[in-house]
């Protein structure tokens, strides 16, 4: 039953979702063939105007957007040339955001997680007090700002790193790190802060309680009592930030890509925005926004899996 | 100094009552300070001396933020441009001065813009909950249910295209388009809180009195909801700040030659390899601030004890 009212819920969020892009189309000021094709000839502009359906009614607009979306076609890169799909570079860009947003989550769990732990276990001390200090400043560290310094400092003046492209980790998976470090590293550097942070104030609580001591009083190392006994409760909390966190990742990831100049979804938004194509720029929000609602939902499924105090409140 | 001594007033916590949102992380160990400190009292000073800046800008002894000097293009720190030039000679000092006015609009605008709608609509919704509460609270919902950086990327593109935006037009468009993206988050901290709160005695003894509804909201609920309010408030400028310098990099921040942080950085990142310091101070001031900004919007959380919520 629980999991029928969530997937109703999902519908009817795509939908919304949907419609909120297409209309994005209709909020332009005046007539959207002159933001699209500015120098194309009139009979350029009646042909968009046909095809775009933008003579007949919203509702009209919507379902067609919406069914040509649901089989594939989003639409056209429109030039007075040419004009053509969207969708093309749309799935090879994705795969790229993909790659980035999940090395950069690696990332930031393989530093937050020892930090987050060992501070909560140093709670006052010297080695605390630094982290959480580093910890805040990283927060505050725009992610533009960041990934330019370092795309200057360890590209450009070191050499040690590539700046700025893109290569498929199938055809040559070197190169693909190579690319890929830096935008990793701009991106993680604020969730590290996030993660450690939150699990270091949940540590906290965790280790007062009392099957800490019990495993203590069994004379338990303190490595085995905080990474195996300690760490387990917390994980859900990390699980729901995490979860929370999918926007700002989403949001820094095409920031970082416009950055270092990697083909994902943030570029072409970028090229899209640049160039006035309001309808691949349509095509790509809904794109993101129901890849967010999708890794929402997953997160939201694990959740009732892992804690049955959820599963059981939503019985009652 | 970090002490655990407020658990036997915990149960005097509004925010430790349970609350629609059922998976929050357990409050961390929240200190009531009766103090600031001296930390958050600097972090206020910087803000003050920025917002005073920004407001004195026209009669201060800068160089117009639009003349360019050949001599300065490019260049580092040298007498007189204490901060050097950009890429075409104007004087950065000035641009960055000028360049907190429309960041400061850009991240103050946009929060009291969220914080009036949607500390309003948060309010409701948490007070009467029922109709009003599932009317709203969904709407709201659909907004979040789009990546704050894309909902603020599509309202900004679209609303900016097309003839005839001025500087002017865009920076309201920005200030807009973030507000509208805060809503929903200032909407729910305000609505999780007042739940809360409606639940405590002295609002049932005003009911009992026969307040009206809207005086109990404004005069009982609302001024113990307003420290989360103000905390979320303060880290919400500082990301709104950020997220404008987002946009710029997309083209579609605060429109030059008008400067704003933002575009300053997105202007001076062709200039890395001969002039780095043109990105490199910008960030360093807009770093500063964001920093100033979580400080103190944790040092309001400490100060009122309000309950870390989750990010």
């Amino acid at each position: 039953m629980f999991i029928l009212k969530k997937f109703g819920q999902l519908i009817v969020t795509v939908i919304l979702v949907t419609l909120f892009a297409s209309l994005l189309l209709e909020l332009l000021p005046g007539d959207p063939t002159e933001v699209l094709i500015p120098s194309g000839s009139d009979q350029q502009r009646e042909d968009l105007r046909q095809e775009l359906k933008l003579d007949q009614s919203f509702a009209v607009r919507y379902s067609t957007w919406l069914g040509n979306f649901a089989t594939g076609d989003m639409g056209n890169y429109y030039t007075v040339s040419s004009d053509r799909p969207v969708s093309d570079r749309l799935w090879q860009s994705l795969p790229v955001s993909l790659l980035l947003m999940f090395y950069a989550q690696m990332l930031a769990l393989f530093f937050a997680i020892p930090f987050g732990v060992l501070t909560a276990y140093r709670k006052g001390t010297w080695f605390d007090r630094t982290s959480n200090t580093a910890a805040f400043a990283m927060l505050a560290i725009p992610n533009f700002a960041l990934g330019f310094l370092l795309q200057y400092y360890l590209g450009v003046k070191l050499g040690w790193f590539k700046t700025g492209g893109y290569a498929s980790p199938s055809e040559s998976p070197i190169e693909h790190f190579q690319y890929m470090i830096l935008p990793t590293i701009t991106l993680a550097v604020g969730q590290i802060a996030i993660y450690m942070r939150l699990l270091r104030s949940d540590m906290i609580a965790t280790l007062q309680q009392d099957f800490i001591l019990m495993a203590k009083a069994k004379g338990l190392k303190s490595k085995r009592i905080l990474f195996r006994h300690a760490l387990r409760p917390s994980s859900l909390t990390l699980l729901t930030v995490a979860g929370l966190n999918i926007g700002t990742l989403i949001g820094g990831a095409l920031i970082v890509e416009v950055v270092f100049a990697l083909p994902g979804m943030g570029l072409m938004l970028f090229e899209a925005i640049g160039r006035r194509q309001i309808v691949a720029f349509q095509s790509m929000v809904a794109v993101i926004a129901i890849l967010y609602i999708l890794v929402n939902f997953a997160v939201d499924l694990l959740y009732t899996v892992l804690d049955p105090r959820i599963r059981n409140a939503n019985k009652s | 100094m970090q002490t655990n001594r407020d658990t036997s007033i915990a149960h005097l916590d509004p925010s430790s009552l349970p609350t629609i949102e059922a998976i929050e992380a357990p409050s961390s160990h929240t200190v009531r300070g009766d103090r600031l400190g001296t930390a958050a009292w600097v972090a206020i000073a910087w803000i003050a001396f920025l917002a005073l800046l920004a407001i004195l800008a026209p009669v201060l002894p800068i160089p117009d933020p639009n003349q360019s000097f050949v001599a300065l293009a490019r260049k580092g720190p040298a007498a007189g441009h204490w901060l050097g030039g950009d890429a075409i000679g104007r004087d950065l000092l000035s641009r960055i001065i000028w360049g907190t006015r429309s960041s400061f609009i850009v991240g103050f605008g946009a929060v009291a813009f969220g914080l009036l709608i949607g500390g309003m609509l948060g309010l409701m919704t948490g007070f009467f909950r029922g109709k009003v509460d599932g009317l709203i609270t969904p709407l709201m919902n659909v907004l979040l249910a789009i990546p704050q950086f894309v909902l603020a990327l599509s309202l900004v593109t679209v609303l900016a295209s097309g003839a005839g935006v001025n500087s002017t037009r865009r920076l309201a468009v920005v200030v807009v388009g973030l507000g509208i993206v805060s809503i929903p988050l200032l909407g729910r901290i305000t609505r999780a809180n007042t739940l809360a709160w409606s639940e405590r005695e002295f609002v049932l003894a005003a009911k009992a009195m026969g307040a009206k509804n809207g005086r109990i909201m404004v005069r009982e609920v609302l001024p113990n909801v307003m420290p989360a309010m103000l905390s979320i408030s303060l880290l919400g400028v500082g990301i709104a700040i950020v997220a404008e310098g987002g946009l710029s990099l997309f083209g579609v921040g605060v429109q030059l030659p008008m400067p704003s942080w933002g575009n300053i950085i997105a202007e001076g990142r062709g200039q890395m390899r001969n002039s780095p310091h043109i990105v490199i101070f910008t960030s360093l001031i807009l770093f500063l601030t964001v920093m100033a900004l979580n400080f103190l919007g944790d040092a309001v959380n400490r100060r009122f004890g309000v309950r870390e919520s989750v990010l």
